[in-house]
């Protein structure tokens, strides 16, 4: 669930913060999300003019101490390497600042923009229900383009070998390109590159099936965040099977994870 | 000011990170031989410039020292010799101190000294940054680079060693950069990430 940014940490904080945003600095930190598993903040790193996401695991009472203990650190961990290695194979994703994973926190780059989610919704928000565009030029749309971005970027996790584990379009931030940008730029609310983010279920894996999943998971996400735009999740695929060399045989084994998936619901 | 002092972000224990930047210092053997003697009055973080290419990087080994030392996690002796080791992405101590530590040889010296103002360990009034500017300009034999800035720091840095020190060499990151700056940039960020990443 996400937290008015404007009213959290003006007042007293609703949760006890991590003792790390307990020091001094510039200005207090702003609750931005609350999670099943975290919160995450947005505050400063070492000076005022850099922002940054502090993602923090509070304690679960329920569970043993020692063995809580354990879990946060290797979860922290896990997600922290993910990271490492995403970045030094070029895969957008928030650089790591810091972590203190027995204290339960790391602090990301903040990535500036919206979630894709919030793109998108106010993208179609502002259009009308039946789309007009003629068909020769569905493929030209801003829409269109975001998807095969997202295609990319996705091609680019897969080929390090991560798969995310929770593609959703609250987990990809469209971070809005800098003056001087060209190509691709048309001024709309699509506009930016995507950065994936939260790497707390991703694992390592290399298999055909593990991939398909998580394109099935993020198409199945699509159909249920953005009805309207499950159409255009072919362009994402189209994008995805042109980055890597087994892309092509992910595509197929997608179809074979789609019909499980279909009977599944069908049991269920 | 020749003496940079920064009042770090969510500081633990009210920490202030003084920075000095030395050329032409004369006097490292003797600075190396009281710290390998563990002469507490040279409990400073003695950091040879080659191997740094900001004052964001040393800041990030600060913070990660006193962080370390707030929550009683310190891997070496006191929260200066950790710096050094937080400048490493990985746990071998020597080294830490080998690469980013003085040498008998270093010309161009930078000085680290964290000073806790509100530490349960350090009761008391601690020195204002005035006086850790005496004392280090008296503890140092060198040209004092005034102001200090990051530039300063950018101009003495060995590429090739923090390449090397940050195994950035070959990595697919930074293939298809063909502008300069963001290269630069790109590098900084990996080996920022490095550092973080020491110990996990
Ligand atoms: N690096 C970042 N920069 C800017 N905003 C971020 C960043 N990381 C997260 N956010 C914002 O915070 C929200 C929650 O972050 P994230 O998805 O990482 O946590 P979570 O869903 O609680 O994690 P988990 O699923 O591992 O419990 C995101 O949807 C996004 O809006
Ligand atoms: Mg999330």
């Amino acid at each position: 669930m996400t937290v008015n940014p404007t009213t959290a940490g003006a007042s007293e904080p609703q949760f006890p913060l991590p003792s790390i945003l307990t020091n001094p600095a510039s200005a207090p930190p702003l609750l931005i999300a609350q999670g099943a598993e975290g919160r995450l903040y947005k505050t400063t790193y070492l000076v005022p003019e850099l922002a940054c996401a502090v993602k923090y695991r509070p304690p679960k009472p329920y569970r043993h101490p020692l063995l809580d203990a354990r879990l946060t650190k290797a979860r922290l961990s896990s997600e922290a390497k993910v990271l490492d290695r995403c970045a030094r194979d070029g895969v957008p994703v928030p650089a790591l600042y810091a972590i203190d994973a027995a204290a339960g926190w790391m602090a990301l780059e903040w990535i500036e923009g919206a979630p894709v989610r919030q793109g998108i919704n106010e993208w179609l928000g502002a259009r009308p229900e039946t789309d007009t565009t003629p068909d020769e030029q569905v493929d030209q749309t801003p829409l269109v383009d975001l998807m095969r971005r997202i295609g990319t970027v996705m091609g680019a996790l897969h080929r390090t070998g991560v798969v995310h584990g929770d593609l959703t379009t609250s987990n990809m931030m469209l971070r809005p390109w800098k003056d001087g940008h060209t190509g691709g730029g048309n001024g709309t609310v699509l506009d930016g590159d995507v950065v994936l983010i939260d790497f707390g279920l991703a694992t390592q894996s290399q298999s055909d099936e593990d991939r398909a999943v998580d394109l099935y998971v993020l198409e199945r996400a699509f159909a249920s965040t953005h009805p309207r735009a499950e159409a255009h999740f072919e362009y994402v695929l189209e994008a995805y099977g042109k980055t890597f060399k087994k892309a092509p045989s992910v595509l197929v084994k997608l179809a074979d994870v789609r019909m499980r998936g279909r009977k599944r619901s069908m049991l269920g | 000011m020749a003496l940079k002092t920064t009042a770090l972000e969510n500081r633990p224990w009210g920490a202030l990170v003084h920075l000095a930047l030395f050329h032409d210092v004369t006097n490292s053997a003797f600075l190396h031989s009281q710290l390998l003697a563990k002469n507490p009055d040279y409990e400073y973080a003695f950091i040879d410039a080659s191997s740094i290419f900001s004052e964001h990087q040393l800041l990030s080994a600060a913070y990660r020292a006193i962080n370390a030392a707030a929550t009683s996690a310190l891997q070496t002796p006191n929260v200066h010799s950790e710096v050094i080791l937080s400048l490493s992405p990985n746990n071998n101590i020597a080294d830490a101190y080998r690469r980013w530590g003085i040498s008998p040889r270093t010309k161009s010296l930078i000085v680290l000294k964290i000073i806790f103002h509100d530490s349960p360990s350090v009761p008391g009034p601690q020195p204002s940054a005035a006086e850790v500017w005496s004392t280090i300009s008296q503890l140092v034999s060198g040209t004092p680079v005034d102001p200090f800035s990051d530039a300063a720091v950018r101009k003495e840095t060995n590429w090739a060693a923090v390449r090397k020190y940050y195994k950035l060499n070959g990595v697919a990151a930074l293939q298809n950069i063909a502008d300069d700056a963001a290269r630069q940039c790109q590098m900084e960020r990996l080996a920022l990430m490095g550092m973080a990443l020491r110990g996990l």
